[in-house]
């Protein structure tokens, strides 16, 4: 019961963590905040590597197969959308000038 | 897990935060991502080198099989399908955690304590959910099913019994684990609450659920980090899950309506039935290229006002060629971005980055609302309810509250449309009929082509 105490300090004060962050984050942004963190949300993968690999019954291994191809998609497709929305954005020389 | 598998893990949470941190501005967010990447692959890296995996197959398949459909799937889309391929790479999120707290369970058995089975069956409760709904929000979006809301009597009655269901369920599955058929009976009504959540809402209405499903893919990392003990899925899960309840609330304060409304209301049931006295062409001034070429001849300041359907009409890059030769021409242009422009949070900024317009011509709603009424020329281009007085004066209206664009009070209104007909919302445009404003109808690509022609000639 004392691991789970811990466990959900450390979600809630995450949680307010993410609010001051993503507040600061301009509507300018917001679709590659979207997939940006939806990339974050991937790190589940963490935990399908591990019932992918170690060594369980076939269907947990099975099921961890998945998990890992669901996850990886996640990651790195969310990863390579955001990056090449963020290079587009760029700064108009010309417009200083004006 | 290892004392050093548990810093490696805090430090990748760090570059989480400072990665999202660097997403505030435009000019360090990609340094931002790039920070996000490395953290998620120090965090996989020192996965791999734990003890606990013993067999290599498995996890080196799926590694090669996820990241060849996520580099093709990323490296192939269209800046316009990004909602619905963010909606689907949420699904797949939201699977894999479900996925993962059921093969722990298959692990670990009947033997677990409480506080794993209560986050094991949210994991796979909110990961279900994420799942479908997501699927069904990207076919909504791609067009393989109806955009427009699918309702039955009794909907949200039923949807309500299927909460209650899967909850007590849950809590029969929390008072004996070792019943599996629970589980698997709580899967099943997490894959029909997933559907029955999406299609009753609309299209237009698509922002508000890919945020919300984005928050709940967030959510369903951090139960999977509870079953797992897994502190680095618990902070990551937190962040994306406080991210999208933010983005879900930006949006819904955007439309003026509460997420209640949103999920439950099934708004825009009929394309354009709207109410009151409609009025036809005949009734307004129309007015050609040419026209308008002259306007802008005598203009100084122009604020183009763009909506979802500049996108469809793919006419962003033809615009961006107007504005460069206004400018050149000495005129002031701008860009006037409203929260709701586009199919998700901001998406408009997106689709016009791509074209080339450089992000400081941008502008959110707040910041350029009171320059309208000094503004020659507001150039509005496939957007409506945005635009629509109505939102500020008729009590009546659908709209009414909604934040809107004042482009009513520039001196000239220039509106690119392919027909009188209503917007989203079913309710007509007052502005249509004002005095001040040239409607040029046709398609914007074909418009704005024109009008480049023109402008250029004179």
């Amino acid at each position: 019961m004392e691991g789970i105490l811990v466990s959900l300090y450390v979600f809630v004060l995450a949680i307010f963590v993410g609010f001051e962050l993503i507040t600061k984050v301009p509507p300018l942004l917001h679709t590659p905040l979207m997939s940006g963190s939806n990339a974050i949300s991937g790190i589940t993968i963490v935990g399908a590597l591990i019932s992918a690999g170690a060594g369980h019954s076939q269907l947990a291994k099975i099921l961890g197969l998945l998990a890992v191809i669901t996850a990886t998609i996640n990651v790195v497709g969310g990863y390579m959308v955001t990056d090449s929305m963020l290079g587009m954005f760029k700064k108009d020389k010309q417009q200083k000038k004006n | 897990m290892t004392v050093f598998t548990h810093i490696v893990y805090l430090i990748s949470a760090i570059f989480f935060i400072i990665g999202l941190k660097y997403l505030g501005s435009p000019k360090t967010a990609r340094k931002g991502n790039l920070l996000s990447m490395l953290g998620m692959l120090i965090a996989i890296v020192v996965t791999l080198l734990d003890k606990q995996i013993l067999d290599f197959t498995y996890i080196i398949a799926g590694l090669i099989i996820g990241a060849a459909i996520g580099t093709y799937v990323a490296r192939r889309v269209e800046m316009t399908a990004m909602p619905q391929m963010v909606a689907l790479f949420n699904g797949f999120g939201g699977a894999a955690s479900a996925l993962v707290a059921y093969s722990e369970y298959i692990r670990v058995g009947a033997n677990m304590s409480i506080d794993i089975s209560i986050t094991l069956v949210l994991s796979l409760l909110i990961g279900v959910v994420t799942f479908v709904g997501s699927v069904v929000a990207y076919a909504k979006l791609q067009g393989l099913i109806t955009g427009a809301p699918v309702t039955f009597p009794g909907q949200k009655f039923a949807n309500g019994v299927l909460v209650v269901a899967a909850l007590i369920l849950g809590g029969l599955f929390v008072y004996d684990p070792s019943v599996e058929t629970f589980l698997l009976v709580i899967i099943g009504l997490a894959t029909i609450l997933g559907i029955t959540f999406v299609i009753p809402i609309g299209g237009a209405d698509m922002p508000v659920v890919i945020s919300l499903l984005n928050s709940y893919s967030g959510l369903a990392a951090a139960m999977t980090g509870f079953v797992l003990s897994n502190n680095v899925l618990i902070i990551s899960g937190a962040l994306v899950g406080a991210s999208g309840i933010i983005l879900t609330k930006i949006m819904c304060k955007a439309m003026n309506r509460s997420l209640a409304n949103v999920l439950f209301g099934a708004v825009g049931t009929d394309g354009g039935g709207g109410s009151g006295s409609k009025r036809d062409k005949s009734e307004v001034t129309q007015y050609t290229a040419e026209d308008a070429a002259v306007v802008f001849e005598g203009a100084q300041s122009v604020i183009i006002v763009p909506g979802y359907g500049l996108a469809v009409a793919q006419a962003q890059h033809v615009l961006h060629e107007l504005t460069h030769l206004l400018m050149k021409k000495g005129i002031q242009v701008r860009y006037a971005i409203h929260p709701v422009a586009g199919r998700m949070p901001g998406h408009m900024n997106v689709l016009l980055a791509e074209a080339n317009v450089p992000y400081d011509m941008l502008y959110e709603m707040d910041q350029i609302n009171d320059e309208f009424q000094n503004t020659d020329v507001a150039l509005v281009i496939g957007a409506n309810d945005v635009i629509n007085p109505a939102a500020r004066s008729q009590k009546d209206s659908p709209l009414y509250g909604m934040p809107i664009l004042n482009a009513d009070k520039a001196r000239t209104i220039m509106i690119i449309k392919r027909s009188l007909s209503p917007g989203f919302a079913g309710v007509d445009n007052e502005l249509f009929y004002d005095p001040k404003t040239m409607m040029l109808f046709g398609d914007a690509k074909e418009m704005l082509t024109e009008l480049v022609k023109e402008v250029k000639e004179l």
